[in-house]
């Protein structure tokens, strides 16, 4: 197995852990960071798959230093708007999905 | 309040478990069945004497897919105007003071920072580096600023703090309306790319640097008179 595909199988594993916990956690920056988690699967992956044939492809370098831009940008306002819920319903989470809803936000 | 525990039922978590390795497993074989290729890195490599720079990741950022990096800028300034807009409640000025170590260690660092940022944004046109690590490095300075210091950056007003954070946007946007007086929307008058580019990279360095620390801290600036 060539280190390249190393890295890009690792990429892949990264945006399945990432997902799964998008899913399954309710607490709002254990979201967020699955998000991240999520995107630099997609960063790894498309670093590893620049190089297949000679020198790297810079255009997948370019697309993953634009994307680490809008990921810091996405992150930091989905923390102002954790910060702002939490303010406002006096936990980070999401209510369970069983509750009648009337201690989570939005009700 | 919410139950102690974070997470969904068993039957959720299971079919998550599915989805997530199934999605894993699909990625990884897609990329062990890519076929070998050099992408688009001939085309890049062709057109590099016309970009104006001689780093190739700077050539497709700042030139060849010049749009990409645009709307980068106007995304980190909508997400900066988009928390600004929450008001979150200003960090408690003064409730751990920081040692006088602390502060003298900054003082002395934030100056290396800025020539540091300088020279990254230089280095951009031929190696590694560039407006984004610049900004990076910038807005690094105004983290330990507002750690040591504990209140609103430098003696400027909000409305110059405000512009400067538009100035990324507005310089790379002035740009590329007057390259469409001779041409395409971003295409830069033959000779005359390398200067352009530098000019917009130097813009968005500060309006990076601002941004980053601004989200950082989390509040809007405020005017002289209404700081602690």
């Amino acid at each position: 197995m060539s280190p390249l595909l190393t890295y890009g199988i690792a990429g892949a594993g990264l945006i399945a852990i990432g997902l799964y916990a998008l899913i399954v956690r309710r607490h709002l920056l254990r979201k967020i960071i699955a998000l991240n988690v999520i995107g630099n699967g997609v960063f790894l992956t498309l670093v590893a798959a620049a190089p297949r044939l000679g020198a790297p492809d810079p255009v997948p370098h370019a697309m993953v230093l634009t994307g680490i831009v809008v990921a810091v940008s996405a992150t930091a306002f989905a923390l102002a708007l954790a910060v702002r819920v939490r303010d406002a319903t006096g936990a980070a989470a999401l209510p369970p999905p069983d509750g009648d809803g009337a201690s989570g936000p939005g009700h | 309040m919410s139950s102690p525990e974070d997470n969904a039922p068993v039957l959720l978590r299971g079919i998550a478990a599915l989805l997530a390795a199934a999605l894993g497993v699909a990625i990884a074989g897609a990329l062990t069945a890519l076929p070998p290729s050099s992408g688009l890195r001939d085309a890049v490599t062709g057109q590099m004497p016309a970009s104006g720079v001689a780093h190739p990741v700077t050539a497709v950022l700042l030139n060849f897919r010049g749009y990409d990096t645009l709307l980068e800028v106007a995304v980190l300034l909508l997400a900066l105007i988009a928390t600004w807009s929450l008001r979150l409640a200003r960090p408690p000025a003064g409730r751990d003071r920081p040692g006088l170590v602390l502060q003298a260690l900054v003082r002395l660092l934030v100056p290396l920072f800025i020539v540091l940022a300088g020279y990254l944004l230089w280095l951009g046109a031929h190696a590694p580096g560039g407006a984004f690590q610049a900004g990076a490095l910038l807005a690094g300075a105004g983290v330990l600023l507002t750690l040591a210091e504990g209140r609103p950056l430098g003696p400027l007003a909000p409305a110059a703090l405000r512009g400067l954070a538009v100035l990324g946007v507005a310089v790379f946007l002035a740009v590329a309306l007057l390259a469409l007086g001779g041409g395409r929307l971003l295409e830069y008058p033959r000779g005359q790319a390398g200067l352009l580019i530098l000019l917009i990279e130097a813009a968005s360095t500060v309006s990076i640097g601002l941004a980053l620390a601004y989200l950082f801290r989390g509040d809007e600036p405020v005017p002289p008179e209404r700081r602690p």
